[in-house]
């Protein structure tokens, strides 16, 4: 029973009741779509997650171990790195630095130098500004950046907070495909939470639709795509 | 119609009550003694700076350091002008109070726009650099000071009518007086206004308000009632010098606004009674344990210090929240 | 023309004591979001840490290593058992924008009556470890004197270090980190609240410098770091409150302002001129001198 295992998961903010006995799973090594409009709680979930905020009841185990309740710096070393929202990198810090963040927490050097040439491989664009301060960067190359410093750290799941906010369709594309590739290249399960629906279920292997805070379906992505019922609520279509 | 008549009959509770207060202090300021009645004064002078601080930092949010610094305004405006003008002591007060209202205005202008650790270290710096100031310049009497002596109670008073007793009626008359005013001030629009502005003050702004207008008024009144304690401390103690305002007398009136509740009025009183009890406490516990200079002198800052600490830790908005929150918890279930 | 130099070099040596003292204020704000006031209570303890040592032993600079260590120690201390019990505990209300500032004047008041009890108001003087005679360049004297310069060189040694281990390190690269952008670094395995503590020892050490080379052939007493805080503070706050550089220039600009005004115009107006400096910062250009307009955030 490896993998994420995410069981009646409860969050609240404040009094807010904000998701309700969320419940889904995702086998190793697949990429799996949450989608739902604002609001649904996509967010709060990943956040959740990674750590940074705190379940009220539920379980949620990523190889067999609890996450809930665990700091962030300490899920980060069993291998599970969150994106979150808004492009997050460090703008005061260059491009350099921002990727030797994500293997800052190693002690060997050279592994994390190994991933950072593996990382610019795959977004060739940094590696021309690797010396530049982040904040020069367009919003695609923040994106890849702060995606870039995840994958420095060398997660086996991978939590990735919209992705494609505020970005032009062209980049929207190559940063899918990108992630399309990686996840195969380096076998890792990913979670990715976006509100661009059609794009996220084209690269997903399952869908998880979330509206106010509810899972109201789950399933294939390519079954999820083509139920009229469900694009007609939740894609706009 | 209503609500007119409500708040008429509202106000003329409050003058009520403020009329008992003053004939109950009366009564007490004649069985009790010297020193009692000399503390009487304190606690009331005390209880006007305490108001200042509540209104500026309890209503509208802004941390200053710098009341200490208004009191000296107001302790030497006072003591100049009966020194070099001879007016009648009334005439002091009221200069007091118009001369630190004007120098809270202005530094309320200054201030208007910093905001938490900004407005607290600039209010810092003026409390800190007062002394220096005060020494700077001979017209005001340099380190030892002016006199200021309001002379002796009325003959009409009689004999056994002493000094400290005239003290302690000017400084209760005063005191209640301005919190009166005050507390009017506090509940009347200025009053709800100035808790917008704390709350959330861009939210107060699309509400229309003023807000800098609103903060350099709260500076201005706070300014005057500081003035106004400073001059009654001046009184008390027949003296204005630069060692009687010192970053000391600041910290002090920020510890007892929180400890009484830095939003609540009537808690000045408290604050003051608090005050005035811990240099006492402080004294007997020095005159135990011998070595009396070194421990007269740090041990009210040590206790001042500690109890500022752990107030506002655990009862950040005075012990009337805790209160509040645990009756209200007692009510849910 | 001589005097413009001398009062320069004056300025600079003064200077560079505010610099330690913005440098920890900026440290700690940019880590922790507060002004710790009681900055000028830790450095004070470390110093006369510092005056017993080098008094006991005869040396300054042992003095001066012992004044490092409890300051840092000091440093980690408050932030460890104070700071994280305050936001804990003081997040609601009225007096939540208030607690952390009450709460550090609170801790600077404790500072100093310990201080007091334990070591009484009495002024002490720690031996200077350089003579205060000013050099003598042909037949004029002049006030800057190997003293001063030592401080100069004391100080940029420090910046250099501290320079160093900020932009070469990975210790500071997690420090910068964690007070850019704590979420991230949090996401990134940075352990946040480890290495804020270590930027608060680092602000305490530093601040334990300050206080000894203040009052190196200075009188010590409780109050006589209080000055120091505020001119550090307004450093800081000219130089912008975001920046390392920033506080350096600040404190520097600061110390030969000041000077100028004490040489030429007279002591009286020290403090109000650093006084109207602060005001003037404030209002013109709050965002410090230094700053690309990035805005105020408090």
């Amino acid at each position: 029973m490896s993998g994420l295992i995410v069981n009646r998961l409860n969050v609240s903010h404040g009094a807010i009741h904000a998701l309700h006995d969320i419940s889904f799973s995702v086998d190793p090594g697949q990429l799996a779509a949450v989608i739902g409009s604002n609001g649904a709680g996509k967010t709060t979930l990943l956040r959740t997650l990674s750590g940074l905020k705190d379940a009220s009841s539920g379980i949620a185990q990523w190889d067999q171990r609890e996450m809930l309740g665990v700091k962030p710096e300490d899920l980060v070393r069993r291998g599970i790195s969150h994106v979150s929202e808004g492009k997050s990198v460090v703008p005061e810090l260059t491009v350099k630095e921002n990727l030797v963040l994500g293997g800052i927490w190693r002690s060997n050097k050279a592994e994390t130098q190994e991933s950072i040439d593996q990382v610019v491989e795959l977004f060739p664009r940094l590696g021309e500004r690797m010396s530049q301060s982040a904040d020069t960067l367009s919003g695609g190359e923040r994106q890849m950046l702060a995606i870039g410093r995840a994958l420095v750290s060398r997660p086996k799941l991978l939590l990735l907070d919209e992705p494609s906010l505020g970005l032009a369709p062209l980049v929207i594309e190559q940063i899918f495909e990108t992630i399309n590739t990686f996840r195969t290249r380096m076998g890792l399960t990913v979670v990715l939470v976006e509100q661009n629906a059609m794009s996220a279920l084209e690269i997903a292997d399952i869908g998880v639709i979330i509206n106010l805070g509810r899972v109201v379906a789950q399933g294939k992505a390519s079954e999820l795509i083509n139920d009229p019922a469900l694009r007609a609520a939740y894609l706009g279509y | 119609m209503e609500l007119w008549r409500k708040a008429r009959d509202v106000v003329r509770k409050k003058i009520f009550f403020f009329i008992l207060l003053g004939w109950v202090l009366l009564i007490i300021g004649d069985r009790v003694d010297e020193l009692r009645v000399y503390q009487g004064a304190q606690i009331a002078m005390y209880s006007i700076a305490l108001a200042s601080i509540v209104l500026l930092t309890g209503y509208s949010g802004q941390v200053s350091l710098g009341n200490g610094a208004m009191m000296a305004v107001g302790g030497y405006s006072a003591a100049l002008t009966l020194n070099n003008l001879q007016t009648p002591i009334w005439f002091a007060f009221l200069m007091a109070i118009l001369v630190s209202a004007l120098f809270g205005s202005l530094l309320g202008a200054a201030a208007a726009r910093l905001s938490g650790p900004y407005l607290a270290g600039t209010t810092l710096a003026l409390a800190v650099g007062l002394p220096a100031i005060a020494n700077q310049f001979t017209f005001l009497g340099g380190e030892p000071g002016l006199l200021f002596d309001i002379g002796f109670p009325p003959e009409s008073f009689g004999e056994e009518f002493t000094q400290y007793k005239w003290f302690f009626w000017i400084a209760s008359f005063i005191a209640l007086i301005s919190l009166f005013i005050t507390s009017n001030i506090l509940q009347s629009r200025f009053g709800r206004t100035w808790r917008a502005i704390r709350g959330n003050s861009l939210a107060a702004e699309l509400a229309g308000v003023h807000s800098s207008r609103m903060k350099v008024l709260a500076f201005t009144i706070s300014s005057a009632l500081a003035g106004l304690a400073g001059a009654v401390l001046a009184m008390t103690i027949s003296l204005v010098a630069p060692g009687a305002f010192t970053l000391a007398l600041s910290f002090a009136l920020v510890t007892g606004a929180v400890l009484a509740g830095i939003s609540s009025l009537p808690g000045v009183v408290l604050g003051g009674l608090i005050l005035v009890v811990i240099p006492e406490i402080a004294d007997a516990v020095a005159n135990r344990f011998g070595d009396a200079d070194k421990l007269n002198n740090y041990l009210p800052g040590l206790i001042v210090s500690v109890l500022l600490i752990l107030s506002v830790i655990y009862t950040p908005n005075g012990p009337g929240e805790n209160l509040r929150k645990h009756l209200r918890k007692k009510a849910t279930h | 023309m001589q005097k413009v130099i001398e009062t320069l070099l004056i300025g600079l040596t003064t200077g560079s004591i505010y610099a330690l003292m913005s440098l920890a204020i900026v440290l700690v704000w940019r880590s922790t979001r507060v002004i710790n006031f009681a900055q000028a209570g830790q450095a004070m303890f470390a110093t006369y840490i510092g005056f017993e040592i080098s008094s006991r032993s005869g040396v300054f600079w042992l003095g001066l290593l012992f004044a490092v260590v409890g300051g840092a120690l000091l440093g980690a201390g408050v932030d460890y058992f104070f700071m994280r019990v305050l936001f804990k505990h003081a997040n609601t209300g009225p007096a939540a924008v208030v607690a952390p500032v009450i709460a550090t004047l609170g801790l600077l008041g404790l500072i100093r009556s310990v201080v007091g009890l334990t070591w009484g108001g009495e002024f002490r003087t720690i031996e200077a470890p350089a003579s205060t005679d000013g050099y003598t360049i042909g037949s004029t004297t002049i006030p800057f004197s190997p003293l001063n310069a030592l401080v100069i060189i004391t100080v940029s040694l420090i910046l250099i270090a501290l320079a160093i281990l900020f932009q070469r390190t990975n210790l500071g690269l997690a420090l910068r980190a964690s007070a850019y952008a704590p979420e991230i670094a949090k996401l990134a395995g940075i352990r946040t609240a480890r290495t804020r503590t270590i930027g608060w020892a680092i602000a305490g050490g530093v601040g334990g410098v300050a206080g000894m080379l203040v009052s190196s052939n200075n009188f010590l007493s409780p109050y006589s770091l209080d000055l120091l805080l505020v001119f550090g503070f307004i450093a800081a706050v000219v130089g912008g409150l975001e920046s390392m550089v920033g506080a350096v220039v600040g404190a520097l600009v600061l110390g030969i302002g000041l000077t100028f005004i004490l040489n030429y115009v007279g002591t009286s107006l020290v403090f109000i001129g650093g006084f109207t400096v602060l005001i003037l910062v404030l209002l013109i250009k709050p965002d410090g001198i230094m700053a690309k307009g990035k805005g105020r955030r408090a």
